[in-house]
């Protein structure tokens, strides 16, 4: 007998599983150990990361000494244990189980959408009987509508409560219940309701039967028609690993695959179903060209060439700084690398991909690149963690598990935010503040630290001196100055505010004061792939620096250029003002726009669309916020004559005779910068520079954080989530009682909001969750397509 | 910010007291052992059934989620979801009360009230609980509850006596 790896002596007992010694930890269930050995324990109930509920008992063993079949998953190992898994007792036991189950399971496996991938269906095989002794009527339950993107046959349930636990211990709301007793339980939400959790498409997964399958791919195909390929989630900075199931090339759905470092088991709804869009009507299938108004479908040469001659001509008649590149915090690194290359190559310096951004004061002084600055899986083991800025479970739902998971172990998890975000744990502190009063907030934390000032800059010491700490800042500070393992985590919001640079100088001295590591959650799919391959007007490809610094993404559309090369941008909905981005691509004489999609309004504003494929149909890397690069191969077959994005800008790049796109295939590219870069510790650390003065803020602002299902095209066109409640919220403007009494509104009317010429009309909801003076209005959405600045001054009015 | 109308607010004051005396009997972080008491409290204040919104105001009130108090609610055999009468007579069918003649009692009050168990009378007077289980009073068999007291050694005759005698 040999120590089993991983089992500290002293926590090890010796036990014997079916006559074959073996070890295991002390406390560990049976199952526990039987699934290490790989010796195969049949189960419904038990997950390995939910609770033990031991209610299907499908997981009998037989024990030495125990006259009765015993359940593995509730039964602990003990020293001298002898386990049988396949004696007589066990598989009787096993059997007799399976028997019961079944008197109520319909035999319905042909029309189950599960048939194929059913864990029933798989070990009725193992352990049912050929014939049912039952001959009474089977129970039927109705279905539940729980919403758009799970469908339920319930009458298949067989009450093992997976879905039950994984809601309420890994999704934090128990949004189903078990109602009913005996022969009466169902399971559902007792009253009609659509499930609200972004982690909701989990209980598919969790569901050992048919009775929760995935509501847009049902019907769809058959499990054995599929075929699995892994790849990476292209929104948000987590990087969560994916299985995508093609069906002769074409993607029918979305698996998590397990990776315990970032997503564990599980994968956030808009992962798992933003595949919808990949078929929506908007996808472009050709390259296309405008002549004279009208749209005429071209060859890629035709389309190339006329792409090369419009950016040219700007370039001829105005200069290379009348050209502005936007490219999108989505697109893969090598096509990054290449688009700016390209850009480079004809000396256009305006470029970048911080799209929603708008305070660029400190970028020179900016690190290599913002950086988690610790690993996904170090977020759940943190003492104290300060969120500024952020609504991790919306933004990135699997950093918002991790940190859930953390406050339920123990850790005090404190926010400073413009929206009293609903959290599903307790937090320890909070600080709900107008975007425009962030600052002074900051500023009250770190001066609860004697030494903070420091170093700083002169406009981050002048709004320390000026803070007022009471008694929440100062239990902040604490906490962090106390805690063994403390993090202060910069969200979106944060970065999109009009201040950044000073949220993130006050951010890095609260770290500095209180030992805490700085993390930042990036932008998009690939924000942090964005500055490794300098799509930046003021850095190159790994840091280097650039002769002539260009515009930013903001003063490229507020000082209109003549001409925009935009990559997987819609400009409506990704830019920080949309008014402003729609005014700006209006009135350019050339839009070239390449991308997977083209809107309408797309269609409006360019000149030239070339198509690329979505993360599907091409190969390349994203970089998530710890800085670990994913690579992975293209999937599905492409859309029509749309290419991979990284051979489109490689021929563009030949097409204007530039030297240096001889590439063969991405990985060549990635591993280019690769060696560039050598290896790199990541880490926020910033020397002092200028940060962005002090703004006077009087009358109403706008909260303007981005809508979970509106960041980025993909999402926006898939049709199950934008039926979920969150897109509906999103669609609103939402404001406290006490300001809508003050406006004359009520929950439901109608009002115009306005921000200088631009205005949108919705409707109102009433959410305590929002500020005085100001006004919740999500980004990114159809509804907010037409108006301004994300943060700043807003108006409101009945209409 | 305002002051929003809660779901708690449903509970009257009597109600909140009944449910206050139980919390006190609870850690203060397990106030969701009171639930079943609460929900009596509110059945009680409800004329004896717990609408859906009245298991909104105890969830709100014990800070649980409605849908652990709509498991409880519909688990237990004696919060009941649905109007029922101002007088709530439960006959026990268990074996014990079944041998000595129970069977006898229930059709004798069938006949007499014109309803079926799980039924309530027309003028809203009685309601007939479905399918009592054992109540353990077996030694006074055949047996029932009426509004929760134990009348034991049932005969048609005493039965008739005590339907008689409710308002």
């Amino acid at each position: 007998m040999s120590a089993r790896p991983g089992i500290p002596a002293d926590d090890a007992v010796n036990i014997e599983i079916n006559g074959q010694p073996c070890q295991a930890r002390k406390g560990a269930m049976i199952i526990e150990v039987t699934d290490d050995l790989g010796i195969s324990v049949p189960r419904f109930c038990y997950h390995k990361k939910l609770s033990v509920a031991a209610n299907c008992r499908m997981c009998m063993v037989e024990v030495e000494k125990v006259p009765k079949p015993l359940p593995a998953c509730a039964t602990p190992v003990a020293e001298g244990m002898k386990i049988f898994t396949k004696s007589d007792i066990a598989t009787g036991g096993q059997k007799a189980v399976m028997e019961f189950l079944l008197i109520n399971h319909p035999l319905d496996c042909p029309i189950c959408d599960q048939g194929g991938e059913c864990e029933l269906q798989d070990l009725a095989l193992g352990y049912g009987r050929d014939i049912s002794r039952f001959a009474e009527k089977k129970r039927v339950v109705e279905d539940k509508f729980i919403g758009s993107l799970i469908a339920t046959d319930m009458t298949r349930c067989i009450h093992c409560t997976r879905c039950i636990r994984m809601l309420r211990e890994v999704a934090g709301k128990m949004e189903l219940g078990a109602t009913g007793r005996g022969e009466n339980m169902k399971i559902g939400t007792y009253i009609e309701k659509s499930l609200e959790s972004e982690l909701s498409g989990n209980v598919i997964d969790v569901c050992p039967v048919g009775a929760l399958t995935s509501k847009p791919f049902r019907f769809k195909a058959r499990a054995w028609e599929l075929q699995q390929s892994p790849t990476v989630a292209p929104h948000d900075c987590v990087g969560s690993n994916l299985f995508v199931h093609t069906r002769r090339g074409e993607v029918m759905r979305v698996v998590p695959r397990e990776n315990e470092e970032i997503n564990e088991v599980w994968l956030s709804d808009r992962d798992r179903f933003s595949y919808e869009g990949l078929s929506s009507e908007d996808r472009l299938t050709t390259p296309m060209v405008k002549v004279d108004g009208q749209w005429q479908t071209v060859d890629w040469e035709t389309a190339l060439q006329t792409a090369a001659e419009g950016i040219r001509a700007v370039i001829d008649a105005h200069g290379a700084d009348q050209m502005g590149v936007l490219v999108s915090p989505d697109a893969t690194l090598e096509e990054m690398l290449l688009t700016q290359a390209v850009a480079r190559g004809v000396g256009i310096n305006n470029i970048d991909h911080r799209l929603r951004q708008v305070d660029f004061t400190d970028q020179d002084t900016a690190p290599l690149c913002p950086t988690l600055g610790q690993s996904v899986e170090a977020l759940e083991s943190v003492d104290a963690v300060l969120v500024i800025g952020s609504n991790p479970r919306k933004d990135q739902p699997i950093i918002g598990h991790r940190l859930r998971k953390a406050a339920v172990a123990g850790a005090q998890v404190m926010f400073v935010n413009p929206i009293d975000y609903e959290f599903l744990f307790d937090v320890h502190a909070k600080a709900v503040v107008p975007p425009s009063q962030m600052v002074a907030s900051l500023a009250a934390i770190a001066a609860c630290f004697p030494e903070a000032a420091g170093s700083s800059a002169d406009a981050v010491k002048a709004a320390i001196s000026a803070a007022n700490p009471d008694d929440t800042h100062r239990a902040m500070a604490k906490a962090l100055k106390d805690a063994g393992k403390a993090t202060v985590l910069l969200g979106n919001v944060a970065t999109a505010h009009p201040r950044f640079s000073v949220i993130k100088a006050l951010a890095a001295v609260i770290a500095g004061a209180s030992g805490a590591v700085l993390s930042v959650l990036t932008d998009g799919g690939n924000g942090v792939g964005g500055w490794l391959a300098g799509v930046l007007p003021h850095r190159g490809p790994a840091g280097t620096a650039v002769s002539t610094s260009g515009l930013d993404a903001q003063a490229m559309l507020a000082a209109p250029r003549k001409g925009y090369l935009l990559f997987g941008v819609e400009p409506a909905h990704d830019c920080e003002n949309p008014a402003q981005a729609t005014q700006a691509l209006a009135a350019a004489d050339i839009v070239v726009s390449i991308g997977a999609f083209a809107s309408d309004a797309m269609k409006e504003q360019a000149d030239v669309l070339l198509p690329t494929g979505p993360f599907t149909e091409t190969s390349g890397t994203f970089v998530n916020a710890e800085g670990r690069w994913q690579s992975f191969s293209g999937i599905a077959t492409p859309t029509g004559d749309s290419r991979p994005g990284w051979k489109v800008m490689r021929v563009l790049g030949n097409q204007f005779g530039l030297d240096g796109f001889e590439q063969q295939s991405s990985e060549e590219i990635r591993d280019a910068l690769q060696q560039q870069l050598g290896t790199v510790a990541l880490d926020n650390s910033q020397a002092v520079g200028a940060v962005a003065g002090a703004a006077v803020f009087e009358g109403l602002e706008r909260i303007g954080d981005v809508a979970i299902n509106a960041v980025d095209a993909l999402v926006r066109r898939a049709p199950a989530l934008q039926a979920t409640p969150d897109t509906a919220a999103a669609e609103l403007v939402r404001l406290n009682a006490d300001q809508a009494e003050k406006f004359g509104v009520r929950d439901g009317y109608t009002v115009t909001v306005r921000q200088g010429d631009a205005s949108a009309t919705m409707d109102v909801e009433i959410c305590e969750r929002v500020p005085d003076g100001c006004l919740w209005i999500q980004t990114g959405t159809q509804a907010a397509a037409s108006l301004g600045a994300a943060f700043g001054p807003i108006g409101i009015e009945r209409v | 910010m305002g002051t929003a109308a809660r779901k708690s607010d449903l509970l009257t004051a009597e109600t909140r007291a009944h449910i206050d005396a139980w919390l006190e009997k609870f850690p203060a972080e397990q106030k969701q052992s009171a639930v079943l008491a609460a929900l009596q409290a509110a059945q009680e204040q409800n004329g004896g059934w717990v609408s859906r919104e009245l298991m909104d105001a105890v969830a709100d009130y014990l800070g649980m989620l409605s849908v652990q108090v709509y498991e409880v609610g519909t688990f237990y055999s004696m919060i009941e979801l649905e109007p029922v009468g101002r007088n709530m007579v439960a006959l026990c069918t268990n074996l014990s009360c079944m041998l000595c003649g129970a069977e006898t009692i229930v059709a004798h009050v069938e006949k007499k009230l014109g309803i079926k168990l799980g039924e309530t009378t027309a003028d809203g007077r009685i309601t007939l609980k479905l399918e009592e289980e054992c109540l353990a009073a077996c030694a006074g068999g055949p047996m029932m509850t009426v509004n929760g007291h134990y009348e034991e050694n049932l005969t048609p005759e005493k039965v008739d006596a005590i339907l008689d005698g409710l308002e």
